[in-house]
């Protein structure tokens, strides 16, 4: 112990090391945490005004392309990328029974979203547009029975389903029979065939 | 003094520590062993004290974080019906909480105590393969950061620390947060295996001359069979969080009934590799208990034999067990009564623990120092939560308690009680050794008082309200079912209990900076640690202690034998055999070195990345297979000829 | 209960106050055959248990602080084995006659068929309830005779839940895949609360359902009733509910036999009005709980799968009283 004087500091002086190293890592974990906790969480609930204003979908007169409500870009665009309204989308997809005319994306009756055509083009308006609102030969309008929220959702999750790459965000495959990759996965890319074989003739002109 | 000169070859010319004066020989030790104090010598260091000291301090931060959580949960439970905190972030912080507290608190912790201690209580210079050691470290801290910075951005897991699928399978649990968890478990996991092989091989291979496997400090048993139970389970939970995420981002359909497989796999996995968990928590408890009350009683501990057998009994029968966290799954009734026998019967080696430890008691002289009051405190506490395990390994029983809070109260009793009270006295016990420093024995008795009564007031009453029928993991109930009054005192004894680890780390914070100084061995204890200096030096003993009892420093008083020859000019160890602890080699040990850290990151950002696309693992591994190499690159360094 | 707290008393002590943990979700308050034999292992494991918690810390007390003679010899350490050894095997004794009771309970217990079958169905987050032989369902509300034994049927929609009404029986989890089963049988009419005990997701805490266990002249009635078709709209008010009903998205997840809702996401809602509770248990069945619950159900259960859908007051007000109307 002659020389513990020296020693002690320095074994002082690491532990305070140690602490401090320690001591800041916990302020970098604590205002990291209270940054998380002001940023808003998952929404559940859209304010009524709001959803009113999602429904404003400003339609070129062809009923194609469009411009979605300004309320959609302040909120960031959430249909397309949060992973919450993309798994609710998917839900929505069974529940509302979409795989009875466009299977599991593939098309039956209905047209397939995953050979690259889009008859009313791929953009979101166009998707929900057609949700809302129906296209003719044969897809319902769906105005009142989803409200405006769900149609954006269930918009999103459909464009993800005829995705060409794989994403971060999108849903991965649910605990059903498989009949192809999931959305995560970029199906269309895998499942890609040359169009406009891929659509039907009975499906009816295209607009 | 017993040397070792058949373990010395010939043509060595260097100096051994026999050869030069004691004032000589340890300043020549100390340029060897120490670690420079610059920035790369903070990153690159491998000596297993900083190491330890820092996994430690770590693992006390998430423990702080971890008890933040719990308050937090409290203040939401205080009131029926409260809106302090949504479904979301409660499902967020609970998880967290659970997640924390077994990955990133206690089962490290036990581990770094091990790392610590265990070199010192065998007479060796470091720990075996200390560079691994180094990068289990900063795997262990990646992965927290990596759990705590998502939880900050709001994308935490939300599944329960046990993940069960479907509900944390790719169907239902949208966004990254149940990947993040499931690769935080790997990092924790890798971390654990890596300092479970070291102590293993330094406890089989490095102890002193003389430690015969019945001399060996009952503590340093516990970690060696911590350490097996690590190896063998931690593999099935890696499986089981691999597969999980696969399912999730590559579609693989390990849990997908649809498609043959099943839900209860996750369950099975989880469990076979969670029900060692506690004991991985419980068993290094067990040995600082079996340490700390030998000394304050002032006699040797009372039944060592059938001490150590119970350790390893424990061990053992732990991997018969994890039936009895699935016994409302619907399994046949014929295989869920040979669980409850064998949930039963793992009283009976704990039943062995207790009953030697009062046995010492009873025999010697007890010294109410505050380590000893957190072990009767643990003894009282954990018995009580062995009870509630026996009530819960009935299958008829379990079925009205399991996933209410009773079952709460019950692992808190076990684990709070079971291995935090030990962790605390065992704080108090070699702080001293640590830091050379002396802790508040008067504030010690104020954190005792505090924490015992804080605990219980929280956790007894959740018996109550688990019989009264609340589940767990349920963020609000509602007015009607009368369980506000139990849970507001619930939410007010934990704020007791706050209070007295708050007084815990000012008083360690307190005494590291201005306590008393400590001496080499201030409870005149009798294991080998307290040979050296307070705290110790960067070489651990200037000469390689010769052990001739199981407890050294009360048998051979001031005289303690030593063994001189090893090389002071570069880093060795003896190597001894398995059994008798005969000296068998010189051994080099590795010198500092900054690859470990570098092969940490790039392993973090391989595991970070691959919870976003699959092919980060094959891109990834290409830096982690440059970092290995210039870890394993032969530098023409003394420690690569031996 | 209130006299308990404040200091952590052994559980022996606080035996007597075990009966006082009633509530109408206690496993200690019993209404069945199933929960009185529960009841009776709780109560024995904890007085069992709680002696020898107590002479394990009387030992414990006594070691620490008994007078100790001058020296200590072979003689100690050689009765302090006995000790010990005694000890142990009185562990091992009392553990083997722990598990004995455990298996005896297990098999009282059983299984086995019953007289009535129903299936219950978890969903994130309410009870579906199928009674397959009268051909209808329900939720979160089921229905049994006193005395006769229930068998129900346990499916999943989703994730594992677990179905546990403590004052009637153990619990049993549902999992997808899978088919488990448990008996109910009680033995005095009443309304007994159950709860899902299987983490599943954001509104765990809020999935409730309740037993009603009534006679047998009650419950035919109960069927019967419950296998008609939603009644006809009586007043104009009630009308125009139906009308607002059947207009709006509502329709498209729920079902009201005898009209043209026939959703199935959600809940059967033929007879909502019959029903005690609505949202899993979280409200008592009034007009304006239906009225708060449809304008807003993810402020009063945040994540719900029912969506805020928009409707004036005035619609509101029709829809709610249309609902209480379905009895």
């Amino acid at each position: 112990m002659g020389s513990s004087g020296g020693r002690r500091r320095s074994g002082w002086s690491v532990a305070s090391g140690t602490l401090s190293l320690c001591g800041v890592t916990l302020c970098c974990l604590a205002c990291a945490t209270a940054l998380g906790w002001m940023r808003a969480p998952r929404q559940f609930r859209t304010d009524p005004p709001l959803q009113a204003d999602l429904g404003n979908l400003r339609l070129l007169p062809n009923r194609i392309g469009g411009t979605p409500p300004e309320s959609y870009f302040a909120l960031g665009k959430p249909y397309e990328k949060v992973a919450y309204d993309l798994s609710q989308g998917k839900r929505l997809y069974t529940w509302f029974g979409c795989a009875t005319c466009h299977g599991d994306g593939r098309g039956n009756i209905g047209p397939s979203f995953l050979d690259g055509w889009w008859l009313y083009g791929p953009e979101m308006i166009s998707v929900a547009a057609s949700i809302r609102d129906g296209r003719p030969h044969g897809m319902p309008a769906y105005r009142d029975r989803m409200t405006n929220d769900q149609i954006w959702q269930l918009a999103g999750y459909v464009r993800t389903i005829g995705a060409y790459g794989p994403s971060v965000s999108a849903t991965a495959r649910n605990d059903d029979p498989q009949t192809r990759p999931a959305e995560n996965r970029g199906p269309a890319s895998i499942l890609f065939e040359q169009g406009p074989a891929g659509m039907k003739p009975e499906q009816g002109p295209s607009p | 003094m017993t040397g070792n000169r058949n373990a010395r070859t010939r043509e060595d010319d260097r100096p051994s520590d026999t050869d030069v004066s004691d004032a000589e020989g340890e300043r020549r030790l100390l340029a060897t062993w120490a670690t420079p104090r610059t920035l790369k010598g903070v990153l690159s260091t491998v000596d297993h004290k900083i190491i330890g000291r820092r996994y430690i301090a770590t693992a006390f931060v998430f423990l702080i974080l971890g008890g933040l959580l719990a308050l937090a949960m409290r203040l939401q439970l205080a009131a029926p019906e409260a809106r302090f905190i949504g479904p979301d972030r409660y499902n967020q912080i609970f998880t967290m909480h659970g997640s924390t507290m077994m990955f990133l608190f206690a089962v490290p912790v036990m581990e770094a105590v091990g790392v610590f201690l265990v070199p010192l209580m065998i007479g060796t210079r470091n720990i075996a393969f200390p560079r691994l050691n180094a990068f289990s470290y900063w795997i262990f801290l990646s992965g927290g950061i990596l759990l705590w910075v998502s939880f900050a951005l709001d994308v935490g897991p939300d599944v329960g620390w046990f993940a069960y699928v479907p509900l944390a399978g790719p169907e239902f649990s949208p966004g990254k947060r149940a990947d993040i968890w499931a690769q935080m478990i790997t990092f924790t996991e890798l971390a654990a295996l890596a300092v479970a092989v070291e102590l293993v091989a330094t406890i089989l291979k490095q102890r002193a001359p003389g430690m015969s496997l019945d001399r060996i400090p009952v503590f340093v048993w516990a970690m060696l069979v911590t350490s097996f139970l690590i190896i063998m389970a931690m593999p099935a939970i890696m499986i089981a969080s691999s597969t999980l995420i696969l399912d999730r981002l590559v579609g693989t359909q390990f849990y997908n009934p649809a498609e043959g497989g099943d839900a209860l796999l996750w369950q099975h996995l989880f469990w076979f590799f969670g029900h060692p968990e506690v004991y991985i928590i419980f068993l290094p408890a067990v040995g600082m208990v079996s340490t700390i009350i030998p000394t304050f009683a002032g006699r040797p501990i009372f039944g060592y034999l059938p001490l150590v057998m119970a350790l390893i009994a424990t061990g053992i029968l732990s991997f018969g067990l994890w039936v009895h966290h699935m016994f409302t799954t619907g399994l046949p009734r014929l295989g869920e009564s040979f669980f409850t026998a064998s949930s039963m019967s793992i009283a009976i080696p704990a039943g062995v623990q207790i009953f030697c430890w009062i046995a010492t008691l009873w025999a010697g002289r007890p010294q109410l120092k505050t380590p000893l009051l957190f072990v009767c405190g643990f003894i009282f506490t954990f018995v009580l939560g062995g009870m509630t395990g026996v009530m819960v390994a009935s299958v008829p029983l379990d079925t009205q308690v399991h996933d209410t809070y009773f079952v709460v109260a019950h692992f808190h009793y076990v684990l709070i009680g079971g291995a935090l009270f030990p962790l605390i006295a065992a704080v108090y016990y070699w702080l001293p050794k640590v830091s050379g420093r002396m802790m508040s024995e008067r504030l010690g008795r104020i954190v005792f008082a505090l924490i015992f009564l804080g605990f219980h007031g929280t956790f007894f009453p959740m018996h109550f309200l688990g019989l009264m029928g609340m589940p767990r993991r349920v963020y609000t109930y509602q007015p009607e079912m009368g369980w506000g009054g139990l849970n507001l005192f619930v939410s007010l004894s934990a704020l007791v209990l706050a209070a007295g680890f708050l007084l815990f780390f000012i008083d360690a914070i307190r005494s590291a900076r201005s306590g008393p100084l400590a001496g080499p061995n201030p409870w005149n204890a009798p294991t080998l640690e307290w040979a050296t200096s307070s705290p110790p030096p960067a070489y651990n003993f200037r000469r390689i202690p010769v052990v001739t009892s199981a407890n050294p420093l009360w048998d051979n008083g001031e005289t303690l034998p030593v063994a001189g020859g090893l090389n002071i000019d570069r880093r060795e160890l003896l190597v001894s055999s398995v059994v008798e602890a005969l000296p068998e080699a010189r051994e080099s040990s590795p010198t500092d070195s900054i690859w470990p850290f570098w092969a940490a990151m790039a392993t973090s950002i391989l595991l970070i990345t691959s919870i976003f696309t699959p092919w980060a693992v094959v891109w990834g591994s290409i830096p982690v297979a440059i970092t290995l190499i210039g870890w394993f690159w032969p530098k023409g360094e003394p420690e690569d000829e031996a | 209960m209130i006299a308990r707290r404040g200091v952590p008393l052994p559980a022996l002590l606080a035996l007597p106050l075990l009966p006082g943990c009633t509530g109408m979700q206690s496993s200690l308050d019993v209404g069945g055959p199933a929960a009185g034999e529960l009841r009776l292992l709780i109560v024995s494991f904890t007085v069992i248990c709680g002696i020898v918690w107590l002479l394990v810390v009387a030992t414990l007390g006594w070691a620490l602080l008994r007078r100790r003679p001058a020296g200590t010899g072979a003689r100690t350490q050689r009765q302090l084995t006995w000790a010990v050894s005694l000890s142990v095997a009185a562990t091992a004794i009392i553990v083997a006659g722990l598990t004995t009771l455990s298996f005896l309970a297990t098999r009282s217990l059983g299984g086995g068929d019953g007289e009535i079958e129903v299936v219950a169905v978890g969903q994130q987050w309410w009870w579906q309830f199928l009674y397959p032989r009268e051909g209808f369902q329900t939720a979160n509300e089921l229905h049994i005779p006193v005395g006769r034994t229930v068998r129900i049927r346990l499916e999943s929609a989703d994730v594992i839940h677990s179905f546990w009404v403590p004052s009637l029986s153990g619990k049993m989890d549902m999992i997808p895949g899978r088919t488990t089963a448990l008996t109910l049988k009680a033995e005095r009419p009443g309304v007994y609360r159950g709860q899902c005990a299987e983490f599943c997701g954001l509104q765990h805490s809020h999935m409730g359902f309740t037993v009603i266990a009534e006679d047998d002249v009650s419950y035919r009635k109960w069927l019967t009733g419950q296998a008609q078709p939603a009644r006809p709209a009586a007043t104009e008010e009630i009308r125009a509910g139906q009308a607002v009903f059947l207009a709006k998205p509502c329709a498209a997840c729920h079902t009201i036999r005898g009209t043209t809702a026939v959703g199935t996401a959600g809940p059967d809602l033929t007879h909502i009005g019959s029903r005690r509770s609505i949202a899993a248990g979280l409200l008592e069945t009034t007009r304006g709980t239906l009225a708060a619950w449809t304008a807003d159900p993810q402020t009063l259960k945040p994540g719900t799968t029912m969506p805020l859908v928009p409707l004036t007051s005035i619609e509101l007000r029709q829809v709610a009283v249309y609902l209480e109307s379905l009895k």
